[in-house]
């Protein structure tokens, strides 16, 4: 057998995605390169040449020639039987939005990296932003966020377990903030390919639900009328996100009864939550830096915690309403932008619904921040205002005003003219 | 290879075998229905078809019910040829590469909204079978202009006529240097027929134009489908040929065709007595579509021009 | 295994054991997703959409089969002992391809009476 190349020590977010995804023996991977997400495919199109690999896989690296067409693939390769792998942000997840319902629809269980990065609208962006993932909250698929290197490795290695169980049967979209993640570095460990393909679910010949055999013909997903049980199959998606939440919880807790690491539950990640009287909760890389920014407070006398949403389809009600309950002012911080919405957050609406409809948690207060939009830093200070903030609400029974809140939420970072905003190469302007 | 004949097929149990099931959807006359017949007769029962939003979605049959007697996908619009690829890569993990995939797409499918899958799966080489069943408009949807709709003919969004040409896709797809391209007409089952065996055995991304005539779309009465079908290539305006390794050959009557003169005066067929949706066709529009149906031709005389010079 | 899911496992059967239609009737023993099954007349009985039948003449016919190839529906088949064509009036849709097309005539095209 051959050494493999890397099995332990420093390295990119987006690598770890590949060996990853060569780890769970993918059988088809499309690709099609966007920025921040091209080494994930470009470090693919390398190992499956690999003799590491090459001696006991057999996987299909097909070059698309647009993202579409990449969705397209995957549902193709999926409806054969295959495990199916490939990574996208941006507008190129946009440009694949078709076929991510196609996924849910036809009830496939491929896994997608998605580096995330600003929509273009303003402008080009191709920094960390989630409103790209959070663009398909409600197309069927599971969102998980991911914080660090190690796990963006070990949640694409689960992803399988969980997309091809059979109660599930859905799309797991992992969601990691572009370049933040995706080009730095940091140390990550391989699991050697025994151990992985012991705890990696086991290939079948074909799915149960939908299958190629010239024998036993059958015609997928037709045109079916409204009176004949359309709805009933949509219903059947949402069943199966339910499903999902305990799939998600068993699979995080066999990975660390074997691995002996893990994240929380897998829905979520709690930390120092035990004796917090606020709580700082996010999502992915600005939660895990939500931490430091608890233990930093925690020096001046604030006894804050940090939970970090994990998984966010399916939505982790009970687990979020069980920290709720005993922590019930709650700072919601989004890096994405739902316009119009009631909060200008999809994460803390969802949030403020569950509340709502849990007579202990209905006089939680959840208290909207948004910030960190198009890859803008979020700094330390900026966190720990939040939980000075929550402790004013706390003190005095009303949530504080200041300079960036705006329609009751508050845009953390916004640039309020207090500051001298520098602008990069202001001096080959001249005067206008 | 010799053209296998009707009383070929009568003989040989195999290929008496219906497919496409009867009592499907499609309308009475329909080029569709008879394109799906004798394709699957030539391709077998190990074959995979991946159909975009098209006629064939919706004639092989609502749910809980099909009438294709062969594996069948439903795909998006735009997404036909990539799930294809798709398929054949993932079959061939499975141990099922033997398989025929084949993308069966309407003309909007393919020369609108799919044609970069088209020509991405094409520039790949994919192991796959394209096949464009034209009818010359989105007749699904209730006949809307494509661009394969014919100069001067009517649609519900060209009410005075469509400007423009119609889109030569073969040649398009013949330029990805593929190893097979070929034109095919319901009026010419047998040929057909041909083409689809000689696919099949054929690797590498193979594509088949199929001129399938649409009674209601074309308008005219349902017993004439296969007289409109050779109408249009006893006219030469659409030429039956085939591309092998970019060596063309003429099949079928379109043989005899190369000569101008034996064609039939393009009168006949662009004419609002023979089809309802040429009603706004006039002597100008006559000869811009003179002038069109003999700019296909150039495109078939370069090919044997120069396969001449290399002969010689 | 629960009775729902054994509901639908008869799908994943070969042609000759699973069911001819399948026949739902609630949200708990449907399968995944649509899969629709092969069957003929999956529009229902298009014969009946004829207004015109055509009826064939054997006395003239010469056995070219050129209805057989050109019947879009392909409900023309033929009698392996006689040798005639015989068409399947469930299905046939009265097109009238087949009397267009035949050399000899001999497909006429008879009103129905309903």
């Amino acid at each position: 057998m051959v050494k493999p190349k890397f099995m332990e020590g420093p390295l990119k977010g987006n690598f770890a995605s590949a060996y990853a995804a060569m780890d769970a023996d993918v059988d088809v991977i499309t690709a099609y390169p966007i920025t921040p997400q091209t080494t994930v495919v470009e470090k693919l199109s390398e190992l499956v040449g690999e003799e590491e690999f090459t001696e006991r896989q057999h996987v299909e690296y097909v070059r698309m020639e647009s993202e579409h067409s990449v969705g397209a693939g995957l549902v193709g390769a999926s409806y054969a039987g295959a495990r199916t792998f490939t990574a996208t942000a941006g507008q190129g997840l946009l440009y694949m939005t078709e076929m991510v319902h196609w996924m849910t629809g036809a009830r496939l269980p491929p896994v997608v990296a998605i580096q995330t990065r600003g929509i273009t609208g303003p402008g080009w962006n191709i920094w960390a932003d989630y409103g790209d993932i959070l663009s398909l909250r409600d197309s069927g698929i599971m969102i998980q966020f991911i914080a660090s290197h190690q796990e963006i490795y070990d949640s694409i290695l689960q992803g399988f377990n969980i997309t091809e169980h059979p109660d599930v049967f859905l799309p797991l979209f992992p969601a990691y903030g572009g370049f933040v993640l995706s080009h730095t570095a940091k140390p990550v460990k391989r699991i050697p390919w025994e151990e992985a393909q012991k705890f990696v679910r086991p290939k079948t010949p074909e799915w149960p639900h939908v299958w190629v055999d010239g024998e036993r013909p059958i015609m997928s997903n037709a045109l079916i009328m409204p009176q004949n049980f359309y709805t009933e199959f949509r219903i059947k998606i949402h069943e199966a996100q339910m499903n999902a939440i305990p799939v998600i919880k068993d699979t995080m807790a066999e990975f660390e009864k074997t691995f002996g690491r893990g994240y929380g539950n897998g829905l979520v990640v709690p930390y120092k939550c035990d004796d917090a009287e606020v709580l700082l909760l996010g999502y992915g890389g600005n939660a895990l830096q939500a931490e430091d920014a608890v233990d930093k407070a925690r020096e001046q006398g604030y006894k804050a915690g940090a939970l970090r949403l994990r998984t966010y389809r399916p939505f982790p009600k009970e687990d979020l309403l069980h920290y709720i309950k005993k922590i019930p002012y709650v700072a919601v911080m989004e890096r994405a932008l739902a316009f119009g919405s009631p909060t200008g957050g999809a994460v803390s609406t969802d949030i403020m619904a569950i509340c709502q409809r849990d007579p202990k948690a209905r006089n939680a207060h959840i208290v909207p921040f948004i910030g960190g939009l198009g890859g803008r830093d979020v700094f330390l200070d900026e966190q720990i205002d939040q939980i000075k903030i929550l402790y004013e609400l706390k003190e005095k029974g009303e949530v504080p005003d200041r300079k960036y809140k705006m329609w009751d939420t508050f845009w953390t970072g916004l640039i309020t003219g207090d500051k001298k905003v520098e602008v990069e190469n202001q001096e080959y302007f001249g005067d206008i | 290879m010799a053209k296998t004949k009707i009383k070929d097929i009568i003989a040989n149990p195999e290929s008496r075998r219906e497919y496409f099931l009867p009592g499907n959807s499609t309308c009475q006359g329909c080029g569709l229905d008879m394109a799906f017949r004798w394709a699957m007769k030539a391709l077998g029962q190990n074959t995979v078809m991946i159909s975009p939003a098209s006629c064939s979605n919706v004639v092989t049959g609502l749910w809980p019910k099909s009438a294709p007697d062969w594996p069948y996908f439903n795909m998006a619009f735009a997404g036909a040829a990539a799930a294809a690829t798709g398929m054949k890569h993932g079959l061939v993990t499975k141990g099922k590469g033997d398989y025929n995939v084949l993308v069966w797409a309407g003309d909007g499918g393919t020369t609108d909204i799919g044609i970069q899958g088209l020509s991405g799966a094409a520039e790949r080489n994919e192991d796959i079978i394209y096949v464009c069943y034209d009818n010359e408009a989105y007749q699904n949807t209730g006949n809307q202009r494509s661009s394969s709709t014919p100069h001067g003919g009517v649609t519900t969004t060209t009410p005075y006529g469509k400007e423009r040409y119609k889109k030569n896709l073969p040649m398009i797809v013949a330029a990805h240097n593929v190893p097979y391209v070929a034109t095919a007409s319901v009026g010419d089952p047998m040929d057909l027929y041909d083409k689809f065996m000689k696919a099949k055995k054929i690797k590498g991304f193979r594509y088949i134009h199929i001129l399938a005539p649409c009674p209601p779309g074309w308008r005219y009465p349902a017993e004439e489908t296969i007289q409109q079908a050779k109408m249009i290539v006893d006219t030469g305006v659409f030429p039956l040929f085939e591309i092998e390794d970019g060596n063309l050959t003429l099949n079928g009557k379109s043989k005899r065709l190369h000569d101008k003169n034996k064609r039939k005066p393009l009168g006949e067929y662009f004419n609002k007595k023979n089809q309802g949706r040429f009603k706004m066709v006039d002597e100008k529009i006559l000869e811009e579509l003179q002038m069109d149906t003999d700019r296909w031709w150039k495109w078939i005389d370069r090919f044997l021009v120069i396969q001449d010079y290399e002969e010689k | 295994m629960t009775e729902e899911k054994k509901n639908w496992e008869l799908l994943r059967m070969n042609r000759e054991k699973r069911p001819k239609v399948q026949n739902w009737t609630s949200y708990w023993d449907l399968p995944y997703g649509p899969v629709s099954l092969p069957v003929k007349g999956s529009a229902g009985r298009t014969g009946d959409w004829r207004t015109f039948r055509p009826v064939v003449d054997n006395e003239k016919c010469i056995k070219c089969y050129f209805c057989y190839m050109y019947c879009p529906e392909g409900t023309i088949s033929v009698n392996d002992e006689t040798g005639f064509v015989e068409i399947d009036y469930n299905y046939c849709k009265g097109c009238g391809v087949c009397a267009t097309n035949c050399p000899k005539e001999c497909i006429d095209m008879e009103k129905e009476n309903k």
